[in-house]
């Protein structure tokens, strides 16, 4: 069809390909912006949801010192810290799946011409940065508060961890996301529900190994378990990601799996909002 | 090539489990032209927003066909979506962030240049009467109508070929009201836009509309320039020939009709 309104050049597979991943990478840079903008309207909540952070990481973490052992003291810090990025990674993503359908903003951006993993992308590449801003001020925090001594530990295998882990994480956030899409008033607090079965799976707060036998099966395909077992070997024993194999090959392929369901999940549910006009908020 | 093609689009919508589906749509059929203004009016819940929406891809079809400039809106849904925008009768934003905030997201989704389209969305409002000192203040803080000024200039930014207006005028002042009629208008004019506009206030329709068509109970029961509906009620019913006529005739009981079937489960 020629002479049609708004037509674009015809180019070959290759360039439209390219010029179509430019244009996706662009739009996507859209949700972390506006996001930011938001982040920064509302900083003193920001402020009120640190100190909360800090004083419920702090609460945990004092346990150990409580029973005088340190390596108790340390694992607790960990879960502790870990526990507080995966509620602000998944809280991020809800919210503001859940914030656009209530200023009726999300009729808009399932307008535009943009993919839904640009969207999924863009707003989730946000929660994780801001996460580990947050979560890295807390993590600093409490170092200083505790004295610790982190002289032998690996950093290194603590940041691929926690990367590679956020990964499955952001999967699995795409998938709450569709509580808040479908239900506006109360599906962003049902995520909880998901965030209180990773706590409890993970094994945030104590050993996987003390779990009853099946709920260490389900422990198995909780990302947050090796994710957790990897920082706490690198930053406690100084374990280098070389020995820690058996622990990341597990998060990529959760990676992998978790992130295109994330994004099919999340278009099912559109599909379904579509049909049955759940968009809507008013006119 | 139409601009809008609608061929035999149905909408129904479940409300409840035991209940009768709502027919939003039913078997709507219709053609419009390029650089066309067509009006679509109606009572309160006759369809008209439910039109929008499907054509704007916020629905799908339960049966039926819809084309814009020729393309399916189901299986070239991007090439639509790029072409098409929206105002519904809420200024749908983050009412937290200021008109400039909102108007580089919606212009980022459409790949736009930042920088141009800060321009660009200067020029529209202050064509609409908004001052360029308020667009970085929070949206809050604007009224009702200025919001929706912002709605339409971030709409016209993205340079749709077809613009569907639901209500951009309703609960505007009469001044507001003007501004915005006006510059559809020159949209229509100077800007090769196709636009479908629904709207309560018929002098509006009547002056800015090339067609209008009237949907009730999610039918397309009439359709013609005003002139044609005014002479149509004047000889089939009877009727003086005006457009608050047309619309009496022709919208008769569909409010009626809502109230009952939000009371009674099944009733027929
Ligand atoms: N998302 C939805 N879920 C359920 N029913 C809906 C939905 N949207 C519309 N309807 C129903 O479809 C019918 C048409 O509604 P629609 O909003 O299209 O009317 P309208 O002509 O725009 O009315 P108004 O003039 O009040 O804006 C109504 O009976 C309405 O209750
Ligand atoms: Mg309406």
């Amino acid at each position: 069809m020629t002479g049609r309104a708004g037509s674009h050049p015809v180019t070959n597979g290759a360039t439209s390909a390219m010029t179509t991943l430019a244009r996706e990478m662009k739009a996507s840079y859209a949700f972390v912006e506006r996001n930011f903008f938001l982040t920064k309207r509302y900083w003193g909540w920001e402020v009120g949801w640190l100190i909360y952070a800090l004083a419920g990481a702090l609460s945990i973490t004092l346990i150990g010192q409580d029973q005088g052992d340190q390596r108790l003291l340390i694992s607790l810090l960990i879960g502790a810290v870990f526990w507080n990025y995966v509620s602000i990674v998944f809280s991020f993503i809800a919210e503001t799946v859940a914030w656009e359908r209530w200023e009726g903003t999300l009729e808009y951006t399932f307008m535009a011409p943009i993919r839904r993993y640009t969207q999924l992308v863009g707003s989730t590449l946000y929660a994780v940065i801001y996460g580990l801003i947050h979560t890295g001020f807390v993590l600093l925090v409490l170092v200083l508060f505790f004295g610790l001594d982190l002289s032998r530990a690996d950093f290194l295998t603590a940041a691929i961890f926690t990367l590679l882990g956020s990964l499955s994480l952001v999967g699995i956030g795409m998938m709450a996301a569709i509580l808040p899409l479908l239900y506006v008033e109360r599906g962003a607090q049902m995520t909880f529900v998901l965030q209180s079965l990773l706590l409890l799976f993970s094994g945030v707060y104590f050993r996987i190994e003390i779990l009853p036998h099946w709920m260490q099966v389900v422990s198995a395909f909780s990302p947050g378990t090796y994710l957790l077992d990897g920082v706490r070997r690198g930053l406690m024993d100084g374990t280098p990601v070389t020995s820690l194999i058996h622990d990341v090959w597990p998060l990529l392929v959760m990676a992998i799996v978790l992130i295109p369901v994330g994004v099919w999940t999340f278009g099912r549910a559109e599909r379904y909002a579509k049909r049955t006009g759940k968009l809507k908020r008013v006119g | 090539m139409p601009a809008l093609l609608v061929d035999h689009v149905t909408k129904r919508f479940q409300t409840g489990r035991k209940k009768k589906p709502v027919i939003a749509i039913n078997d709507v059929s219709l053609r419009i032209e390029r650089g066309e203004v067509y009006g679509v009016l109606g009572a309160n819940g006759g369809g008209k927003s439910t039109l929008i929406r499907l054509v704007s891809t916020l629905l799908t079809l339960d049966t039926g066909r819809v084309e814009v400039f020729g393309y399916d809106i189901e299986r070239d849904e991007m090439s639509v979506k790029r072409i098409i925008n929206r105002v519904s009768v809420d200024a749908a934003f983050f009412k937290k962030l200021s008109p400039a905030e909102n108007l580089l997201y919606a212009a980022r989704l459409y790949g736009l240049d930042a920088g141009s389209a800060r321009q660009e969305a200067v020029r529209i409002l202050s064509r609409l009467g908004i001052k360029e000192s308020r667009l970085s203040r929070p949206l809050e803080q604007m009224s009702r109508g200025m919001q929706q000024k912002v709605a339409i200039a971030r709409s016209i930014l993205t340079s749709p070929t077809l613009l569907l207006l639901d209500e951009p005028t309703t609960g505007l002042d009469p001044r507001s009201k003007l501004d915005v009629q006006t510059f559809v208008e020159e949209l229509r004019d100077s800007h090769d836009a196709t636009i479908v506009l629904t709207t309560h206030d018929l002098v509006e329709a009547e002056r800015l509309c090339d067609r209008i068509g009237i949907l009730n109970d999610g039918r397309l029961i009439v359709e013609g320039t005003a002139d044609e509906l005014k002479e149509l009620v004047a000889q089939d019913h009877d009727q003086e020939p005006t457009l608050q006529a047309v619309f009496m005739t022709y919208t008769g009981r569909s409010l009626d009709d809502d109230v009952e079937e939000d009371g009674a489960a099944d009733d027929e």
